[in-house]
């Protein structure tokens, strides 16, 4: 199925629309009560691993998951979404800089107005009926990636306090383990939203928060047709330190 | 010397439009005599159901293998991938068709929602292997909450639910490399 065409999400259809104090009061309910209150625990594998540890190996994709137009998501109606067309590309490597090749990388996104394609946005901002947001593409044997979208709009969180988020775009990522598994947020350089972003200071470290900060890259847009913003991506887990050399 | 990673930002709430896809949850091949069963629900702190949750889940092919297999998002119907991605439903429910892992009987489970700055892994264990590392480390009430129970008067059904916080608060694991 094409992208441009997605299956009804379940919680499309089963989450009721709700006012934005409504909608503020279920963000808030989530952050309290889904993060477990126990520390995580460290599983007993041994270097080299436990053969069978499952989550030492992980899901392969391949031409078969992710067509050949799915990494643009500006083709993927009649006409061209509104907005300033971008080149979002970059690298996917594990912690000793080696990359992470044939793995998915999808991205979801709001349009130009700030807006999702999503019946849970109740922003009153346009829809933009050339404009899903939603892409995939598969890294390359050198880890690279790449996605021509546009760049999203900023959008209020709808709380009483008037908080807004940056621009950002949403990355679900694999590596070759399961549990290098990341899901992201990227954010655009000199955004003035930047320093006031809630969910990207959740992160506590400074120099962890500016690693999701993008870069204009000259390179990568198409000359008179679009700009183009690298971001390089760094998948943890335990590949990324148990490797052939250490067995 | 390691690279600092990126670090892991929540998935929010606007997801459905990019990650769920058709089939998802039907991991064993149309018909396959051996198909099982495995769902629950997802719970938060307060027991309450979480609707906007999206499970995946890796394991072994019957035959032990671990290499997987492309097609996930595309199912042919005939392929075993390894791989699942279930959404729970407006009760927090899931349901996930798979075949039953060889080796090390247990699913490897990594559970994304709002709310969560970042996703959570488990294990899902289809039965209670003599000698498993991770099971024989956990007092006996923290173990139950990795054991899926086989459904009695249900022909190849397992049930697992995963509480968030609290009581019964479900062992979630912690892979990071460290620093």
């Amino acid at each position: 199925m094409a992208l441009s065409e997605p299956a009804p999400h379940p919680a499309q259809e089963q989450i009721r629309p709700t006012d934005s104090a409504g909608a503020s009061d279920t963000a808030a309910r989530a952050v309290a009560l889904r993060a477990p209150l126990r520390p995580a625990v460290r599983v007993p594998v041994s270097v080299p691993a436990a053969p069978g540890t499952a989550e030492l190996t992980g899901p392969v994709f391949g031409t078969a998951d992710v067509g050949p137009l799915d990494h643009d998501l500006t083709r993927q109606h009649r006409g061209e979404p509104v907005g300033e067309r971008i080149v979002v590309a970059g690298r996917v490597t594990d912690r000793r800089g080696r990359p992470v090749r044939g793995q998915l990388v999808e991205l979801w996104q709001a349009n130009a107005a700030g807006r999702y394609a999503h019946p849970l946005d109740r922003h009153p901002a346009p829809l933009d009926p050339h404009f899903t947001g939603a892409g995939r593409c598969l890294t390359g044997d050198d880890g690279r990636y790449r996605f021509v979208t546009i760049r999203p709009g900023a959008y209020p969180l709808g709380g009483s306090n008037d908080a807004w988020r940056a621009a950002h775009l949403h990355f679900s990522l694999f590596g070759t383990a399961f549990t290098q598994r990341l899901v992201t947020q990227m954010y655009f350089p000199g955004d003035p939203l930047l320093p006031d972003d809630l969910i990207r200071n959740a992160v506590g470290a400074p120099a962890a928060r500016d690693r999701l900060v993008s870069a204009l890259d000259r390179t990568l847009g198409e000359p008179g047709r679009s700009l183009g913003y690298r971001w390089d991506i760094v998948l943890d887990g335990p590949a990324a330190t148990w490797t052939e050399g250490d067995r | 010397m390691l690279l600092p990673p990126t670090p892991s930002q929540t998935i929010g709430p606007y997801y459905g439009t990019a990650l769920p896809f058709p089939g998802g949850g039907d991991a064993a091949p149309a018909g396959h005599p051996a198909a099982v069963t495995l769902h629950g629900h997802v719970r938060d702190g307060e027991g309450a159901p979480v609707p906007d949750g999206l499970l995946e889940f890796w394991q072994a092919g019957p035959d032990g293998s671990l290499t997987g297999a492309p097609g996930s998002l595309r199912r042919d119907g005939e392929t075993f991938t390894g791989w699942a991605r279930v959404p729970t439903d407006r009760d927090g429910h899931y349901v996930l068709r798979t075949l039953l892992p060889g080796g090390a009987p247990y699913l490897a489970l990594c559970v994304h929602a709002r709310g969560l700055d970042r996703h959570l892994f488990t294990r899902v264990y289809v039965a209670e292997p003599p000698g498993d590392a991770l099971l024989a480390a956990l007092p006996a009430d923290r173990r139950a909450t990795l054991l899926a129970r086989r459904e009695a008067g249900r022909r190849n059904a397992y049930r697992f639910d995963v509480t968030l916080q609290g009581d019964g608060e479900t062992v979630f694991l912690d892979w990071s490399a460290g620093d």
